[in-house]
C-alpha cells in the first residue's frame, strides 16, 4: 500500500507530485485525526488505537473497493444493495457452515456465490429492464433485505470458532481481517491501473459513446463490475459476521453511506471515469479515526455525528476541487 | 402532450389495480375507514417524495431526505410542543439551510449525492441532540387535524390529493416551476437566458426542505411521538416514490401527482401482503417487486410508443 511518509524531501518534483495526488488528501485527514486523537490521550494507546483502525477500515475498505469500480462506470451508476447484500451472503453463509469448522471454505464460496447471484440479478435488472442503476440496484436491495429476513428468523447462528479467531486475530501490528482487505485492494489496483479491464473500465466512465465505439465490450466490462461488487460485498457480510459473532439484519446499514463515502473522499471523481484505490484506504481509515477522536474527545452520540457530516462535506469539498480543476 | 399523459397513466394504473387487488383480497377494505387506514402513513411519504422530486427535478440525488425528515419530526414533538415560537423558527431555519445547501452545491460544482451524505449525519446528529430518546408529544392542532375525519372522503385521501394537485400547479402550471425544470433540462440556455441558476437551485432545495418539514410534522401528527431514526427509510422510498410515478433522474423530468401516486403505492405495496396473509417478513421485497413490476411495464410501453 502507499507510505506516504516516505518520501525524501530533498526530491521536490516527488513531494510535488505527491500532493498531487487526489488520494493524498484521505491520508492527511486520518494521520491529523490520529494525531489529534493521541493529543488528547497524551500518547496512551497509539498501537491498539492503530490497530482497531485497520480492523474496522478493513470492512468498509472491501466494500468500497466494490462500489469504487461501479462508480468508475460513471453518471448514475451506484450500487446500493451493497448493504442488502452483505445481510444476504452473510445470514445464508452463516447458516450453511452452522458453526461446522469443516464448512469454512465452503462457506465461504456460499458467501462469493450469493454476492454472484445478487450482481446478476442487479446487472439482469439493468441490463434487460433497462432501469438506471441507483434504482435497480434500491428495488433490488428490497428483495434481498426481504431475503435476508425471512431466512434469518431472529436466530444468530456463531461462527465456527477458527474463523471466528481467524477474523478476530492477527499479526503484532496486522489484523488478519486488514490483510484480507489490503491483499484484495491490491489486486484492485493492478486490475485498474495495469489491467486492460481496468482501462476499460475507465473509459466507459469517461465517455460510454466513445467506448462503444472503440470496440470496448460495454456490458461485458459492466456485467463484471457489478457482479465484482456484490461478491465483495458477500466477502464483507462473511467477515464481518464472523468477527461479530454472527450475522445481524441491520449489519450492513451504515455501509451503505460508506461505500460511498470512502469512495468520494479517497478522491475518486463521482462523476466517474477517474477513480484510485489508495483513497479508499485512507479514506476508511479517516473515517474510523474521526469517530474515534470525537470520541476521546467525550462528546455524544449528537455532536459527533453532526461533526462527522460537516467533515465529509469540508473534505468533499476541497477534494473535488482538485477534481474538477484538474 | 400525449407523452405526458402516458407518463401518468402507469401509475394510475399500478396503484388502481393494487388497490383492486386488495378490495378483491378484503372487500371490508372498501370503506371509509379502510381506505384511511390504507392510506393514513402515506401522507408523510407523499411530502417526503415530493421533496425528493424538487431535488431530482434539478439533476440532483438527496439522499439526507430521511434523516431531514426525522429531524423536523423530533423538532415537532418536542421545540414546537413546548416552545412554539422557537420550534417554528427552528423549522424556517431548517428550510432555509436547504436552500443554503443548495447554492452551495452550485456554487462550488459538488456532486449533490456527497454533500447531501454528508448533510445527513449532521441531520442525525441534530434529530439526537434534540430527542435524545424516543418520545415527544405532537402539538394539538396537528394531531386533530392528521387524525380528523372529514364527511364522505378520508383524510388520507384528501390530503394526497391536496399534496397532489397543489404541486402540480405549481411546478407544471406556474412559469417559476417550468423555469425550475428547466434547470434539470438544460441549465446553460436557462443562464444564458438570464435566470441566477444559483437561485433557482437554492429555490428548488428550499422547497425540499419546505416539504421534507411537511413530511416530519405530518408524520408526528400520525404517530403522536418521534425518535432520532422515525424515517430513515424515507430516503429510498421517496427516491423509489418519484422514479415509480414517472419521473427520471435527469433532464428536469418529474411528475408531482405521479409522485404522490408513487408514493401511495409503495406505501400499500408494504401492507398488501398482509392481505395476502403473507409474513410480514416480505413487506419490503412486496415494494422492490412492485418497482421492478411497474418500471418493466414502462420498458414495454415506451418501446411501443418508439416503434
Amino acid at each position: 500500500m502507499s507510505h506516504i511518509t516516505t518520501t525524501t524531501p530533498n526530491r521536490a518534483a516527488g513531494l510535488r507530485d505527491l500532493v498531487q495526488k487526489p488520494w493524498i488528501w484521505a491520508y492527511l485527514a486520518a494521520a491529523a485525526a490520529f494525531g489529534a486523537t493521541m493529543v488528547i490521550s497524551g500518547g496512551q494507546g497509539a498501537g491498539s488505537l492503530f490497530y482497531a483502525a485497520l480492523t474496522f477500515a478493513a470492512f468498509s475498505a472491501i466494500v468500497g473497493v466494490g462500489q469504487m469500480f461501479v462508480i468508475t462506470l460513471g453518471p448514475g451508476n451506484v450500487d446500493l444493495s451493497i448493504p442488502a447484500s452483505m445481510t444476504l451472503a452473510a445470514t445464508l453463509a452463516l447458516k450453511f457452515m452452522d458453526s461446522n469448522p469443516s464448512l469454512i471454505l465452503p462457506g465461504l464460496m456460499v458467501a462469493i456465490g450469493v454476492g454472484m447471484g445478487c450482481g446478476l440479478f442487479n446487472f439482469a435488472l439493468i441490463l434487460l429492464l433497462r432501469i438506471p442503476p441507483i434504482i435497480a440496484t434500491l428495488s433490488s436491495s428490497f428483495l434481498f433485505q426481504s431475503l435476508a429476513i425471512w431466512s434469518n428468523r431472529g436466530i444468530r447462528v456463531k461462527p465456527p470458532e477458527p474463523l471466528a479467531e481467524f477474523t478476530t486475530g492477527g499479526a503484532v501490528f496486522l489484523p488478519n481481517v486488514a490483510l484480507v482487505a489490503i491483499l484484495i485492494a491490491l489486486a484492485a489496483w493492478v486490475v485498474l491501473e495495469r489491467a486492460i479491464v481496468g482501462r476499460w473500465i475507465l473509459s466507459i466512465g469517461q465517455n460510454l459513446r466513445a467506448a462503444q465505439l472503440s470496440g470496448v465490450p460495454v456490458n461485458l466490462v459492466r456485467f463484471g463490475v457489478y457482479v465484482a461488487s456484490a461478491v465483495l460485498a458477500g466477502v464483507t457480510g462473511f467477515l464481518l459476521a464472523s468477527f461479530s459473532g454472527g450475522a445481524n439484519l441491520n449489519m450492513g446499514t451504515e455501509y451503505m453511506l460508506m461505500s460511498i463515502a470512502v469512495v468520494v473522499i479517497g478522491g475518486s471523481s463521482i462523476a466517474g471515469g477517474n477513480s484510485n484505490v489508495p483513497g479508499i484506504w485512507g479514506a476508511a481509515l479517516f473515517m474510523f479515526l474521526i469517530v474515534s477522536m470525537l470520541n476521546s474527545y467525550g462528546l455524544g452520540a449528537g455532536v459527533r455525528l453532526i461533526l462527522t457530516g460537516l467533515i465529509i462535506v469540508t473534505v468533499v469539498a476541497f477534494a473535488s476541487k482538485k477534481g474538477y480543476a484538474a | 402532450m400525449t407523452r405526458e399523459h402516458l407518463r401518468i397513466l402507469l401509475p394510475v394504473l399500478s396503484l388502481a389495480v393494487l388497490l383492486a387487488a386488495v378490495f378483491y383480497l378484503q372487500p371490508r377494505a372498501m370503506s371509509y375507514f379502510g381506505l384511511n387506514l390504507l392510506f393514513n402513513l402515506a401522507i408523510p411519504v407523499a411530502l417526503a417524495t415530493i421533496a425528493q422530486m424538487m431535488i431530482i427535478m434539478v439533476n440532483d440525488i438527496d439522499l439526507s431526505i430521511g434523516t431531514f425528515v426525522s429531524f423536523c419530526a423530533c423538532v415537532t414533538a418536542t421545540l414546537v410542543q413546548d416552545a412554539p415560537l422557537l420550534g417554528y423558527a427552528v423549522l424556517l431555519a431548517a428550510v432555509l439551510v436547504y436552500a443554503g445547501i443548495g447554492a452551495v452545491i452550485h456554487l462550488r460544482g459538488l456532486p449533490a449525492i456527497v454533500v447531501t451524505l454528508g448533510t445527513s449525519f449532521v441531520w442525525g446528529g441534530l434529530a439526537i441532540l434534540v430527542l435524545p430518546s424516543p418520545g415527544g408529544a405532537s402539538p394539538d392542532w396537528l394531531q386533530s387535524l392528521m387524525k380528523s375525519k372529514p364527511p364522505l372522503v378520508p383524510m388520507a385521501i384528501i390530503a394526497a390529493t391536496l399534496i397532489g394537485v397543489l404541486t402540480h400547479l405549481l411546478i407544471k402550471r406556474s412559469s417559476i416551476g417550468v423555469v425550475l425544470q428547466g434547470v434539470g433540462g438544460n441549465e446553460r440556455a436557462l443562464e444564458r437566458a438570464g435566470w441566477s441558476i444559483v437561485r433557482l437551485k437554492a429555490l428548488a432545495y428550499g422547497l425540499a426542505g419546505l416539504f421534507g418539514v411537511l413530511a416530519g410534522m405530518a408524520l408526528v401528527g400520525l404517530t403522536t411521538s418521534a425518535d432520532a431514526n422515525i424515517a430513515l427509510r424515507y430516503t429510498l422510498l421517496s427516491i423509489a416514490g418519484v422514479i415509480l410515478g414517472g419521473g427520471e433522474f435527469t433532464g428536469g423530468r418529474v411528475s408531482p401527482i405521479g409522485a404522490v401516486l408513487g408514493a401511495l403505492t409503495l406505501t400499500l405495496a408494504a401492507s398488501f401482503l398482509s392481505f395476502l396473509r403473507l409474513s410480514p417478513d416480505w413487506q419490503i421485497g412486496a415494494q422492490g417487486a412492485i418497482l421492478i413490476l411497474v418500471l418493466a411495464i414502462r420498458l414495454l410501453v415506451t418501446r411501443r410508443e418508439a416503434n
